[in-house]
């Protein structure tokens, strides 16, 4: 299946959604001017991608900052991921938050909270 | 301009910077809030406080504070039916920065017709503690839709659990259709 490479932006996360070479990454900051139709196309090939994923997938979200508006659409791509895991799929969502930054390891406490899939909290240093 | 059209001018000038001054405003703007101009005053204010040496903690909050009543700008200063209407996703936006706190404030004008209704949300919010503000951001999260213009009715709940505070806002009318609605969002330097 196709790969989608997005670069990052000051306002757009860098998005890497390759299975062959099994990267699913969401980094950066996240404030789009049109948040849904940046986002759709990441559904819609986790749509595509959930009708025959890998036999493991690890799903990394890297974020250092992201906007309310960006907020209800990353649970929309973690609910698919739950999907893939209630249809008994190995998934596993990394979130790594910089150690220094409470809010984004709530963040991540919450999503974990409301999505049911193995979510693991990951913290880095900043450089 | 004749001579004393200039002075008046010139003293209004004065006045304006002064009156900034004495209210520590550090950027004010009066207008059509876009993509472009959330960007502009964001990055601004955080290039600002890096050079002042403001902790993370509160560049994040000033932030995460200042894009979100941009965006309620943006998506919902009312238009009155007609699209092109003076005052549809303008407003005016200001941050002040004192000694021991900033604040970021916004206006805009709505219908009066919106006024309980929003005032509801907002009373709402204001009586919740942090763990409610939690719950409920979740709730809307889960439960919400995105709006047309992208807006996840997220933005004031987000603004209160960054600052901490209650949400510090007024109506001022205009006339029988229209009111002016302020917000005040408070982060404190020290915390």
């Amino acid at each position: 299946m196709n790969t989608i490479k997005i670069m990052g932006t000051d306002d757009t996360p860098t998005v890497i959604l390759d299975s062959e070479n099994e990267i699913f990454e969401i980094s950066g900051r996240s404030l789009p001017e049109d948040v849904t139709a940046f986002y759709e196309p990441i559904i819609r090939w986790l749509e595509e991608y959930s009708s025959s994923p890998n036999a493991k997938t690890i799903f990394t979200f890297k974020l250092v900052y992201f906007n309310t508006a960006s907020s209800k659409l990353l649970l929309d791509i973690l609910m698919k991921l739950e999907q893939m895991h209630e249809d008994g799929k190995d998934m596993l969502i990394r979130w790594y938050y910089p150690e220094d930054d409470e809010d984004m390891q709530e963040a991540g406490e919450e999503y974990a909270d409301i999505v049911d899939v193995p979510f693991e909290q990951v913290s880095y240093t900043l450089n | 301009m004749d001579k004393k059209n200039v002075r008046g001018f010139l003293e209004f000038v004065y006045d304006f910077y002064k009156s900034m001054k004495a209210h520590e405003i550090t950027l004010v703007y009066e207008g059509e809030i876009t993509h472009q101009i959330t960007k502009a005053f964001t990055s601004l204010t955080e290039s600002n406080m890096a050079k002042e040496e403001e902790s993370n903690t509160v560049q994040k909050k000033v932030f995460h504070v200042m894009v979100e009543c941009l965006q309620n700008i943006s998506k919902h200063a009312d238009s009155f039916g007609s699209d092109d209407f003076l005052f549809a996703g303008r407003g005016i936006f200001m941050v002040s920065k004192g000694d021991v706190e900033y604040h970021v404030t916004t206006g805009n004008v709505i219908e009066n017709a919106k006024i309980e209704e929003l005032s509801r949300i907002l009373d709402h919010i204001n009586v919740l503690d942090k763990e409610g503000l939690k719950q409920l951001y979740k709730t809307q999260m889960r439960e919400g839709r995105l709006s047309e213009k992208g807006g996840a009715g997220l933005g004031f709940i987000d603004i209160a659990r960054k600052t901490g505070r209650r949400l510090d806002y007024h109506f001022l009318s205009i006339d029988e259709e229209t009111s002016f609605f302020i917000l005040t969002s408070t982060i404190s330097r020290t915390e």
